[in-house]
């Protein structure tokens, strides 16, 4: 189990108690946050689940694999800390993970 | 028409398109009675793992559902599964349900989907020929692909293809049968074709194009081997069908409402009768990207037209159209589509197809159209956005591979 908390682009927090194994694209879809379209529904095929990983997780999120790295080398408003949260799946060493969603994913 | 008073909204249907217009009527505020009914027993889930992970076994039931049950009811959405809806009573604004009872609706969404194209052969009927449709289909197949099993898939579609490289990676002896000189035919160019048939024989599959299946043939009523035009007898212990769709169009039919090949909708997802909307595969559609209509069978097109009519409902604009997208897994091969390549009178490749990342794009009149992106995301992502503005590069700076897709979508915009 991992508590994740999903900031939206105002700033707008929400806690959820997330099951290991899911991603964390999954999660917020089930739990309805608004923010993440997640269209393929995580065959990291859309880019619509873009989100910015808090600094401190960058390591324990680890990094991204050659296909989310090129579909993240094209999506709008990239940072160093960008991610697409399909590829994120939830452990326990991710506990207390924030990410802030991006004002769009289109 | 004005449904900004609607309280009664019915959406007929379970699947993408439904569970999107559902999600998108609540999350712009619409707070009136929302009903489900869908003929399946399962709430909304994802299809397109059912031929990909899900069957490998690698992805799990719960993962399937876009949403919990209890999101349903915490967003008080009425579900009725398991029940068809059987007529419109446009004046009435009633839909008759299987259950004998009826329900009154201010605006109703057709979700209704499609259906395997059945197979028009007695030994369709036999114990161990499958569709791959839904998940009761798939729990099926699942159950019975395994090594050493001999399959004979019918049709060299996506869903064929995707089926056979997972049951050739569980180990089943695998034959696609393809009556198109070419796998993929209807879909993609001659190129892509002899791609995915080297890379389906290059595991092991046996590719038979130009094929004509004569008779499935069975023993005490479970099927034993398919038999060819040519004389050709194939030993079967499982046949899956894939030779296409068709719309489940005849619920609106019936009401009335124009249909031609799908349930004819405009730029918004609304039929001729203006309280009336129809999203998803059922539909045939404004292609505006195209100047022409079509029908999409896609995630892509589910979800645009959920949102579609949730806006038009919710009197919200319309969300921006999309161009189509699409895409495959077989093996360890990403196909990324983007666009219609239908028509195209051009190609230009870039990259080997030999080295499994290469993406062919299709001009029409010297326009960008679509590309087929293989292993190659920046050329999906690029094209893509290349054929929403319109600024098209000549197929001799796409395929020049000195230049990186990075500078090629500067110069593009430039």
């Amino acid at each position: 189990m991992a508590k994740i908390t999903y900031i939206d682009h105002e700033g707008n927090e929400r806690e959820i108690e997330a099951k290991n194994g899911e991603t964390v694209m999954e999660v917020a879809v089930k739990n309805a946050v608004p923010g993440i379209d997640a269209d393929c529904g995580g065959a990291c095929a859309c880019a619509t689940c873009h989100v910015y990983v808090d600094e401190a997780f960058l390591e324990k999120v680890g990094s991204p694999e050659a296909m989310e790295q090129s579909m993240l080398d094209f999506a709008e408003n990239v940072k160093p800390n960008s991610r697409l949260c399909c590829q994120i799946t939830v452990t326990d060493a991710v506990d207390g993970l924030k990410v802030t969603t991006p004002e769009s994913q289109h | 028409m004005d449904l900004s008073t609607a309280e009664n909204i019915l959406v007929i249907g379970g699947g993408q398109a439904a569970a999107q217009a559902i999600a998108s009527l609540r999350q712009w505020g619409y707070e009136g009675g929302l009903r489900l009914i869908a003929d399946e027993e399962a709430l909304p889930y994802q299809r397109p793992p059912l031929s990909k992970a899900y069957l490998k076994g690698e992805m799990d039931e719960e993962r399937l559902y876009f949403k919990p049950a209890d999101w349903y009811e915490a967003q008080n959405v009425e579900v009725t599964l398991g029940t068809r809806a059987t007529a419109i009573d446009r004046s009435a604004r009633m839909v008759a349900l299987s259950d004998n009872t009826s329900a009154p609706y201010d605006a109703l969404i057709l979700a209704t989907g499609s259906r395997p194209r059945p197979l028009p052969l007695a030994g369709a009927a036999l114990k161990g020929v499958h569709e791959l449709r839904d998940l009761r289909d798939v729990d099926g197949l699942k159950s019975q692909v395994m090594t050493g099993k001999n399959m004979v898939i019918v049709g060299a579609g996506y869903i064929g293809l995707e089926a056979a490289a997972v049951a050739r990676q569980l180990g089943a002896n695998v034959t696609v049968l393809e009556m198109a000189p070419r796998v993929l035919a209807r879909v993609t160019s001659p190129v892509m074709s002899e791609f995915y048939t080297q890379i389906h024989e290059k595991h092991g599959v046996n590719i038979m194009t130009g094929a004509r299946l004569e008779t499935l043939d069975g023993e005490d009523g479970r099927i034993k081997s398919a038999t060819l035009a040519d004389g050709t007898s194939l030993p079967a212990d499982i046949v899956l069908i894939g030779i296409g769709i068709l719309p489940n169009q005849e619920l609106a039919a019936e009401a009335g409402i124009a249909c031609k090949n799908g349930i004819l909708v405009d730029e918004d997802a609304r039929t001729n009768d203006p309280r009336i909307f129809a999203a998803g595969d059922c539909t045939v559609r404004p292609l505006v990207h195209y100047g022409r209509t079509g029908r999409l069978e896609s995630v892509h097109n589910a979800i645009e037209q959920g949102k579609l009519a949730a806006a038009a409902i919710t009197g919200r604009d319309r969300p921006k159209l999309d161009v189509p997208w699409f895409w495959s897994d077989q093996y360890d091969v990403k196909l990324q589509i983007a666009g219609l390549s239908q028509y195209y009178d051009n190609l230009a490749v870039r990259g080997d197809p030999e080295t499994g990342h290469f993406a062919v794009f299709y001009f029409r009149a010297g326009k960008l159209i679509a590309v087929d992106a293989v292993n190659a995301a920046p050329e999906f992502i690029v094209a893509k956005k290349m054929i929403i503005s319109g600024q098209t590069l000549a197929p001799e700076q796409l395929q020049d591979t000195s230049v990186s897709m990075k500078e090629l979508a500067a110069l593009a915009a430039a």
